[in-house]
């Protein structure tokens, strides 16, 4: 089957679907979009979170089918996202995101483990770098895309509800307590930048 | 020229000759691969992606011991859509492979001998066509006996595992099911218990943990025209897999040309072979690249798991609290195949002790086959399952001695010059009694915190959380302490080295540094630190990190807390060397302008050759122009030796590390649910090279053992030897909610042997945190608890 849906603010169409791939496969291995994550595709680890109309959902448990005309926003649009976000006073499902052509091009180099100067970065991309927050790494893309949208309800969060709102996200390499700093970190370099403006 | 052919440089290992420079050595620098790995664009092997890929897949064994009687292979090979139907004799070369015994086939030939044997493999153009014909594949098993603890295997008449063993350990074991055997005898027990006016007795069960890395096995082979292969993989160690992969595809190493794809976290769980071979036969066979991903349920087939363990302790103190005397047999499950249990038994055998002065000892360790699962590596390799039941010791010591348990622990806490049961001498820092003293120290979290200013109670920090299981009611407080020691490096004479590739040269203007090792980056953050090294040796700004890969010398493997000490010794060691020729280069070029060319102590500093008066002489630009200087060496840490195998003396180890917890739980005693609080930890790192990472390492490990105490258990059917729960459904790891405050506090007490001082970091946080929420729990409810995880059932009486 065919599925027309939008991803990180670009019309995608994607061929040939057989009809039990969940979202998740259709990102990763159809649309070259592998940053969403395969850590159990199950709906345990919350590692393949994306957003989809705005709603946190496991990418591995949607069919393919059912995102047909929706809008969906992975870690490789969440800094434009967090861009249009901010461009709007709150709220983006604007024109964002990776070009699927451009994530396609994307392959390992032998820069790819330098440090990416002058990529621009949402908030809380830029605050799990800062606080130590990225071990491994598998689990930072969906724990990134909740965490953005925990801020996005909630600009100043106790302890207790950024970890009830992280509470479907697994990481085995930190012991969460950096993830809890980095989005602390967030919360208050976006405060500060409310009290700036 | 004498200089160019040294292979060491003329400091000694802990001298830093350069001076600080930012992003070096000592500071919080940020993550080299943070932004791609925060932007969805590091390449893990998951994402490995090539043009006309096929999909690889495995059929696993559905029994755990099983004669093969037939594989039928017909149907699934007339699906549309698959490329290849392989068994055992479709395999190129040698059937078997393993890190030290090549026990492990691989595709099962004859029988399978645990549940989830690989048996057959499938290539498709889809993932689902790939399972399906997998599914369609027919082996007719004839069902043998399954042996799975220490009482079946090793009954007179008990069925062998493995038939015919010729490994270098067949010959001393006393049953063939036996894969090693550890004794250490020190001083005479039996004497020394008579000394004791009390004596605790114990017999404790650890549970088998999985690593649970969150990547799963994965990776792409892509055949070449050369016909061999290039693999993408996540691995430990590609040096020690290009070893077991070459010979099973009639390869020389040359042609498999292996390279590091991202790593999703490893703990051990990548240190043996998964998916590699298999791959790799498939893409040789069908002529195209294979692609294969676990999913979560195969992955807990796809690797091996910490050992489970039954330990039976014996300690004696005087009534003052001196220890006397310890014996303890420890019997660990390797499951089907040996993977490193041997050096399992070495450990857990030799660090069974604990961080405790205790003169006379009987110790025993072994390590079993049985229709199990295979355990191998998982971090803290032995000393995990021994920490566990000699702090439980310590507290039922402190118990019947009326003694408080910090104080008992404190006066046999054991410190630099103490002697191990293997005879070996502790010869640096062993801050045991202080580090207990640190996590005693600290206030203590505010009791009741689920009260809010309102009526009813914040659930969420209650045991039972949002489950709204309580608000308060049975919820009792309990507090407990534990300290471990565990090993760093590879023990037992085993020749442990690493390489470094350092190249220096001039690229628009500007010195830059290029680091190249094989080291595998699995999370811990060696890429940064290697870059914080050739800073602060090279005095360079920009370090190039070259991707890991078989091109260059072993690094050695990712575990054993090592890489820091071992990869980071020799990237500073080929630094220095490299540092020398420049200095020489600068010498014949400027050494007549200027009498500190000759005189001087030179030092590389923000690009400059500089005295270390601080004047600057020339740059590195001047003094290299086009030329690039570029050494490529090997480093080793001092040698050790193996155990004897009847008495276990010998310097076994290269460097022992040491960490203390504190936990506070709070317990609802009726139904049995345990909330952690605090798990406080103190450690001795020796020298913070990346402060951020160091404290990362340490409450990544925390939380692993709070893993273990509560939650964590793989259940093996005694019965049929067959896996109940491979699922993060029903295996259970610590989400944000279930872990606590994890404050840090760490000791830099440099190691005169190591380089920088360091002492490996990774693995000790991981002993303590165990026994200290078990402690904790048994404070909470008075109960005896003697096995890991601890579940409701165990708790409220029910079990």
């Amino acid at each position: 089957m065919r599925v027309n849906f939008t991803v990180n603010g670009r019309p995608q169409e994607a061929d040939d679907v057989w009809e039990g791939e969940s979202l998740l496969y259709v990102l990763r291995e159809r649309l070259g979009l592998p940053g969403s994550k395969n850590a159990c595709e199950q709906g345990e680890c919350g590692s393949c979170t994306v957003r989809l109309d705005g709603v946190p959902v496991c990418s591995c448990l949607v069919a393919a089918g059912q995102v047909e005309g929706r809008e969906v926003v992975t870690v490789e649009g969440l800094a434009e996202y967090a861009k249009e976000r901010e461009a709007h006073g709150g709220c983006a499902t604007g024109a964002c995101g990776t070009s699927v052509d451009a994530a396609k091009k994307w392959q390992a180099k032998p820069q790819d483990s330098q440090t990416g100067e002058g990529v621009e970065l949402s908030p809380i991309q830029q605050a799990f770098i800062d606080a130590g927050a990225v071990q491994c790494g598998f689990c930072t893309p969906g724990l990134l895309v909740a965490a953005d949208e925990m801020l996005e309800r909630n600009p100043s969060p106790t302890d207790a509800d950024i970890r009830e709102a992280l509470s479907g996200n697994l990481c085995r390499c930190t012991g969460y307590e950096k993830i809890l700093d980095a989005v602390r970190l967030a919360a208050a370099r976006q405060e500060r930048q409310g009290e700036a403006v | 020229m004498a200089q160019n052919t040294r292979t060491t440089p003329v400091g000694t290992p802990t001298d830093v000759t350069q001076n600080h420079v930012k992003g070096g050595i000592g500071e919080s620098t940020l993550r080299p691969d943070g932004t791609l790995k925060v932007t969805g664009e590091f390449a893990y092997s998951s994402d490995m992606w090539h043009e006309d890929m096929l999909w690889g897949q495995i059929l696993r064994s559905t029994v755990a011991h099983a004669e093969i009687v037939s594989i039928d292979t017909t149907e699934a090979l007339t699906m549309d859509g698959v490329y290849a139907v392989l068994t055992h004799e479709d395999l190129p070369a040698a059937k078997n492979y393993g890190m030290e015994f090549q026990d492990t086939p691989v595709l099962a030939y004859g029988k399978v001998r645990h549940h989830g044997e690989p048996v057959a493999l499938v290539a498709a153009d889809h993932p689902e066509t790939a399972r399906r014909a997998a599914a369609k594949i027919k082996i007719e098993y004839r069902e043998l006996p399954v042996v799975t603890d220490e009482a079946s295997a090793l009954a007179p008449d008990a069925i062998l595992v493995h038939e015919n063993r010729d490994d270098h350990h067949s010959g001393h074991v006393p049953h063939p099911n036996i894969v090693h055997r550890q004794p250490i005898i020190r001083g005479n027990a039996d004497e020394a218990a008579k000394r004791a006016d009390v004596i605790v007795k114990g017999e404790y069960t650890f549970g088998m943990q999985d690593q649970a890395f969150l990547g799963p096995e994965s990776g792409l082979a892509v055949p070449s025209e050369d016909g061999g292969v290039d693999l993408y993989v996540a691995t430990q160690w590609l040096h020690s897999d290009l070893k077991q992969i070459a010979p099973c595809l009639g390869l020389p190493e040359e042609k498999v040309r292996m390279t590091m794809a991202g790593v999703g976290g490893a703990f051990g769980g990548r240190e043996d072979i998964s998916m590699q071979i298999l791959a790799s036969v498939l893409a040789l066979r069908t002529g195209k690249p294979v692609k294969m991903v676990y999913n979560r349920y195969e992955s807990f087939f796809g690797h091996v798991h910490r050992h489970p363990a039954k330990l039976y302790y014996e300690h004696g103190a005087t009534k003052d609290g001196k220890l006397t005397h310890m014996k303890c047999k420890i019997v660990l499950d390797g499951g089907a195949y040996a993977s490193s249990t041997a050096s399992v038994v070495g450990n857990a055998s030799s660090l069974s002790v604990g961080p405790y002065v205790i003169e006379d000892v009987e110790i025993e360790a072994i390590g079993l086959y049985t229709n199990n699962p295979p355990c191998g590596a998982m971090r803290g390799f032995g000393a995990v399952q021994a920490c566990f039941a000699y702090e439980a010791q310590m507290d039922k010591l402190a118990a019947k001695l009326g003694m408080d348990p910090v104080e008992l622990r404190q006066l046999n806490a054991m410190e630099q010059g103490t002697i191990m049961p293997t005879g070996q001498v502790v010869d640096s820092p062993a801050p045991v009694a202080e580090l207990l003293r640190r996590v005693k120290a600290r206030p203590m979290p505010p009791e009741r915190q689920w009260e809010t200013a309102g009526e009813s109670a914040d659930v969420r920090a209650l045991p039972g959380g949002l489950s709204n299981t309580s608000h308060g009611e049975g919820v009792v407080r309990g507090v407990g302490y534990a300290v471990g020691i565990k090993n760093v490096g590879f023990s037992e004479g085993f020749d442990d080295y690493s390489t470094a590739k350092i190249r220096i040269e001039v690229i628009n203007g500007e010195a830059v540094a290029t680091v190249h090792t094989a080291m595998a980056e699995v999370g811990q953050g060696g890429v940064t630190i290697h870059a914080q090294i050739a800073r602060t040796e090279l005095g360079v700004q920009q370090v190039t990190i070259h991707p890991a890969d078989t091109q260059v010398g072993s690094a050695g493997s990712t575990s054993a807390g090592r890489q820091t000490y071992m990869t980071g010794g020799a990237i500073k060691n080929s630094c220095e060397i490299v540092r020398e020729k420049v200095l020489e280069i600068g010498r014949r070029k400027f050494g007549s302008y200027h009498p500190a060319w000759a005189n001087a102590e030179l030092l590389l500093e923000g690009g400059k050759v500089v005295t270390d008066g601080g004047e600057a002489l020339a740059t590195i630009a001047d003094v290299l122009e086009d030329q690039a200087v570029e050494v490529e060496e090997e480093w080793r840490h001092r040698p050790t030796q193996a155990f004897d195998l009847v008495t276990g003396q010998g310097d076994g180890h290269v460097q022992y590390a040491f960490a203390a917890h504190r936990a506070v739980v709070e317990v609802d005693t009726e139904l049995g649910l345990v909330k952690v609080i605090e798990l406080a930890c103190a450690q001795d790192v020796g020298k913070a090279v990346n402060p951020l990472s160091v404290v990362g390492q340490i409450q990544g490990g925390t939380t692993q053992g709070l893993g273990v105490a509560v939650m964590e258990e793989i259940i093996v059917d005694p019965k049929t030897a067959k896996v109940r729960n491979p699922s993060f459904t029903d295996y259970l790891i610590p989400t944000i909610l279930d872990t606590p405050t994890i404050p840090v506090d760490y000791l830099e007490l440099a190691d005169p042997n190591a380089p920088y001082g360091v002492r490996g970091i990774g693995e000790a946080p991981t002993l303590s945190s165990t026994p200290a929420v078990l402690a904790a729990i048994r404070a909470a409810t008075g109960l005896e608890l003697n096995k890991t995880p601890v579940r409701p059932e165990a708790l409220t009486g029910t079990l």
